[in-house]
């Protein structure tokens, strides 16, 4: 009896650990966040994760898929990051010059205030889309290490292009029209 | 005399607990309780730009006589349960307070059932054969003659 109950319990033990390892392996093979921009700059146009999120500018909430057929700039910033502030007027630059064109420049403002995000968006005029993700969440399926990180999706919902940091020399600048063209086409 | 004892007794224990209700929380033991979102450390021990405005918060609601309460769950609509240090007790939250006792009790039944086991198994050695009385005498004999 005792030796049928010993290898009951280094059965269970053994059972446990092979547990661990797959939900390891599964977590590292399904953790695609961290190189989701990776991915998409090196061209393989992985689906951006979606999210439904609470609007800021507007009642209501927003999702991203509902902007299927649409070229989407989606911009992760925080009203607490000094590049966002350098960053923020050329983003709206960049809406009113596309958004005729079928872009939609959406702004995703996550661990932050609500009160200090609108204030940012108020004194930088932004006009696009803003949504709010408090706790920061959605962030993580997208990878995001740092604020501002801009991801440019194409029509289908897939990501085109991904930029660390603030899009606000020539050559990100030129490199986000490229990916914006692409994502539009 | 007693019922008069007894009053000013429950009279003071009311007035302390008043007291204690009144008292305004501290900035630093609410910096201790809450998490900043962006370095995942208490508020106390970072100085990110999300962590320094939200001291300013806490500061801010303190003078306008906030509870802890209310300062903290003012905190958590906008950042969400993963600001508090301390997993809440109820709810989904209350599993981080169950687990870790649940993974020791079952440790500690393991460990107890490998201790009896291993106890069991250890056996006295059993005794070592007698040996053929014939035998024996050829050796008492082979000996003596060997003394002799």
């Amino acid at each position: 009896m005792t030796t049928r109950l010993r290898f009951v319990a280094q059965g269970v033990a053994i059972g446990l650990v092979a547990l661990l390892f797959i939900l390891l392996a599964w977590s590292l093979l399904h953790d695609e966040g961290g190189d989701l921009m990776k991915r998409a700059n090196r061209g393989d146009r992985p689906s951006a994760p979606d999210f439904t999120l609470e609007r800021l500018d507007e009642k209501g909430a927003l999702q991203l898929s509902s902007l299927r057929g649409k070229a989407v700039v989606l911009n992760v910033w925080a009203s607490w990051c000094g590049p966002c502030k350098e960053e923020a007027p050329y983003l709206e630059e960049v809406w009113q010059r596309n958004r005729h064109r079928g872009l939609v420049v959406v702004g995703l403002d996550a661990k932050d205030f609500r009160a200090d995000a609108r204030r940012f968006a108020g004194r930088y005029e932004l006009s696009f889309p803003l949504v709010y993700d408090g706790p920061g969440n959605t962030i993580d399926g997208y990878g995001v290490t740092g604020f501002p990180e801009t991801f440019v999706i194409d029509r289908e919902g897939k990501v085109v292009a991904g930029f660390a940091g603030a899009v606000d020399g020539d050559e990100e600048r030129t490199r986000l029209q490229s990916a914006i063209q692409d994502a539009l086409a | 005399m007693i019922r008069l004892a007894t009053l000013l007794a429950l009279g003071g224990l009311a007035v302390a607990s008043v007291g204690v209700a009144a008292n305004p929380p501290r900035a630093a033991d609410l910096e201790a309780e809450l998490v900043c979102p962006v370095c995942e450390t208490t508020l106390d021990q970072s100085n990110a730009p999300i962590a320094e405005k939200m001291k300013a918060f806490i500061r801010a609601r303190i003078a306008a006589g906030d509870s802890e309460e209310q300062i903290k769950d003012a905190l958590v609509a906008q950042f969400g349960t993963g600001v508090l240090a301390k997993p809440p007790g109820g709810g989904f939250g209350l599993l981080a307070w169950l687990l870790p006792l649940a993974a020791v009790l079952v440790g500690a039944v393991v460990v107890a059932f490998l201790i009896r086991s291993w106890s069991r198994r250890r056996e006295p050695p059993p005794p070592a054969d007698k040996l053929d009385p014939k035998l024996e005498r050829l050796v008492d004999e082979e000996l003596a003659r060997f003394d002799g």
